[in-house]
């Protein structure tokens, strides 16, 4: 398939959710065509945003990109969110517990755990499916919500701040558990840890041995059993990576924009993250750009409830039209060639 | 625990169990023709707010619920669409019709948080609501609750007994078999998409209409969720989804009236048992494999080739 004919079924997909969202707008009595031009110029058109974005599209990118290597599996992780949730409990337990710790300790060790926090939450259903057979997505999306659960229950109850005049939050994490930002930007050193892990997930899936055997068994995973390709610990495999990619962006979150551990942590960022591996067809390269465009989707939804008090869940909307048609959309990459013969 | 009480929570249980029950049962419609819709939680929203502003409109419950399953319905046309039209991957689309469903709530339910709607309440049924223990159980309900006792019977029916629910099955079951019978595959994949988001999205009015009477972002807490691991328990047996439902409808009930008593028990723990609890039976209901209960064409597109 040429790559402008996709381009085009993409854009005609895209244009499309934007021509129903503008309904939408329109149907709530906001002015339409204005609405949509505000929220581009909200996502793209200042330095600030531009900066907000980028932050925004971290904890997006790494999410989507753990996503991404289960689902090239036809493992369906749904559970980015909790996983998230997890790495962020870990990172904050580590700074909340070793205070007096200098930077070069307490950052890799924040990120240790938040990447094996992460992992192991996400470790539970792959045992559970290869064991007891248990349907991953539902096993991944119930394991969500006792996540958020958890971290209320910790932020309510026992690592709740005592000077916080009752609200639900920790204390703040010493200066060393800061992750910093760039210079003069608000970008924090994180961005850093989305280059390297693209990086070395790219190089795993397209060079490596076990990165190969992952392809061929999402392919076809009767075939892979055949070739006797470890399929078993594969599934560990991506789930565990999944998780820890997931858990890392949950740490970054908590430790460069929130400097706490608090429930506001929790924005759906998992979810959107499915949005934005399914959009960029799974590929790092793509999950780089797709995570950048929602993550535009959303500060310009921020800037669309300033302006015109549209709802939050605007964005919502948009993510699933942008996903339901670009998924319908899909048909005619597949049908293009030639009329279908019986 | 005095009698008294026990009987409360068990109301409560059938109660709190009646609102998955009916999305359960639209679920199972759903995957018996071999669609896998993962939308239950959004279809369920979207129900709920439907279902709430025609009842605040129209003043009408009945009417009001029966809205409700229609806005389910429509929503499960979108997959419909994408998965039967255009051969899109069902786990996705079912995931995009859940983000966009709870978005499509949120976004148009925002003037309607902190009214209030009559609905229904409880009617006891004559005669039977006198028997000792199973009266007060069973039949001192709201109208719905009667309704799906009447419709886990007719479904079973539906399905073993008529030419209709034969071929639903079929098309879901060995779809190029029914195809080569004269069967309409996409016709009758297309009325167990939308018959089954209808019944999705009468359960989510059910939520608005009869349990809370009011309209709050995100009321379905999951119960969308459930329902599809119920069915697997279920093993797509509408009978069977009834016992699986009050399971749920009961632990809810019960972590509430903890909440209400007061316990030490912090509530996110609380909270935590449904959730906790599907797991467990989804893993118990899948140890042997679901394979052979599972329609056998599940999640599988059908090629536009009639």
């Amino acid at each position: 398939m040429p790559l402008w004919h996709s381009c085009l079924v993409l854009s005609g997909a895209v244009l499309l959710s934007l021509g129903i969202s503008a309904a939408m707008l329109a149907f709530q009595d906001k002015p339409a065509l204005e609405g949509i031009v505000r929220l581009f110029l909200g996502a793209f058109g200042s330095i600030w945003a531009l900066e907000d974005c980028l932050v925004k599209a971290i904890p997006l990118f790494l999410c989507s990109l753990g996503v991404a290597v289960a689902f090239r599996l036809q493992i369906w992780n749904i559970g980015a969110e909790g996983q998230f949730a997890l790495g962020a409990i870990g990172a904050s337990w580590f700074a909340l517990t070793f205070k007096g710790l200098g930077p070069l300790v307490m950052l890799p060790g924040m990120l240790g755990m938040a990447l094996f926090a992460g992992g192991l939450w996400a470790c539970i259903p792959a045992v559970l499916k290869l064991r007891m057979k248990a349907n991953e997505i539902i096993v991944t999306l119930m394991m969500n919500y006792i996540a958020i659960l958890f971290l209320d229950y910790l932020v309510y109850g026992p690592w709740k701040d005592q000077e916080s005049y009752g609200f639900p939050m920790t204390p703040v994490f010493s200066p060393a558990a800061v992750v910093a930002t760039t210079g003069s930007t608000r970008l924090n050193w994180g961005t850093l840890l989305c280059f390297l892990f693209g990086v070395l997930i790219w190089i795993f899936l397209r060079y490596s041995r076990l990165g190969f055997e992952l392809m061929a068994s999402g392919e076809n995973v009767r075939c892979a059993r055949y070739a006797r390709l470890p399929y078993e610990r594969l599934v560990i495999l991506v789930m565990v990576i999944s998780g820890a990619l997931a858990g890392c962006a949950g740490f970054l979150e908590a430790s460069a924009n929130l400097n706490r551990l608090q429930p506001s942590i929790m924005v759906g960022y998992g979810y959107t993250a499915i949005v934005v591996a399914w959009l960029a067809r799974l590929n790092p390269l793509y999950i780089g750009l797709a995570s950048f465009l929602l993550a535009g989707l959303r500060v310009g939804v921020e800037n669309l409830q300033l302006d015109l008090q549209v709802p939050a869940a605007f964005g919502s909307i948009m993510e699933g039209l942008i996903l339901l048609t670009v998924l319908a959309a899909g048909f005619f990459n597949q049908y293009r060639l030639g009329v279908h013969k019986k | 625990m005095s009698a008294e009480i026990i009987i409360l929570l068990l109301a409560a249980t059938v109660q709190s169990g009646t609102p998955i029950l009916y999305a359960t049962l639209g679920e199972i419609v759903t995957e018996k023709v071999g669609i896998l819709n993962l939308g239950v939680e959004g279809m369920m929203m979207v129900g709920a707010l439907a279902g709430f502003i025609a009842a605040l409109y129209t003043g009408q419950a009945t009417l009001a619920f029966l809205v409700g399953g229609l806005a389910g319905g429509l929503l499960a046309a979108l997959h419909g669409l994408v998965c039967i039209g255009f051969q899109g991957n069902q786990v996705v689309s079912g995931l995009a019709l859940t983000i966009l469903g709870t978005g499509l709530a949120d976004y148009l339910g925002t003037p309607f948080v902190g009214q209030k709607v009559t609905g229904f309440s409880a009617v006891p049924l004559p005669l039977l609501a006198d028997i000792p223990g199973l009266g007060p159980v069973f039949f001192n309900q709201d109208p719905l609750v009667y309704g799906s006792y009447l419709i886990v019977p007719l479904l079973w029916l539906f399905f073993r007994n008529t030419k209709w629910g034969l071929r639903l099955r079929s098309v879901g079951e060995y779809p190029e078999a029914a195809l080569a019978a004269g069967v309409s595959v996409h016709l009758y994949r297309w009325a167990g998409v939308i018959g089954g988001g209808f019944l999705v999205g009468l359960g989510g009015a059910y939520l608005s209409l009869a349990y809370t009477h009011l309209w709050t972002s995100g009321m379905s807490a999951g119960r969308g969720w459930i329902a599809v691991a119920l069915v697997i328990f279920a093993f797509w047996r509408p009978e069977r989804a009834l016992i699986g439902a009050y399971l749920f409808g009961g632990i809810m009930a019960f972590q509430l009236r903890l909440q209400a008593m007061g316990t030490h028990i912090p509530s996110s723990l609380l909270l935590m048992l449904p959730y906790g609890l599907t797991v467990l039976v989804l893993v118990l209901s899948s140890r042997k494999g679901t394979r052979a209960q599972s329609p056998a064409a599940l999640g599988i597109n059908i090629e536009p080739a009639e």
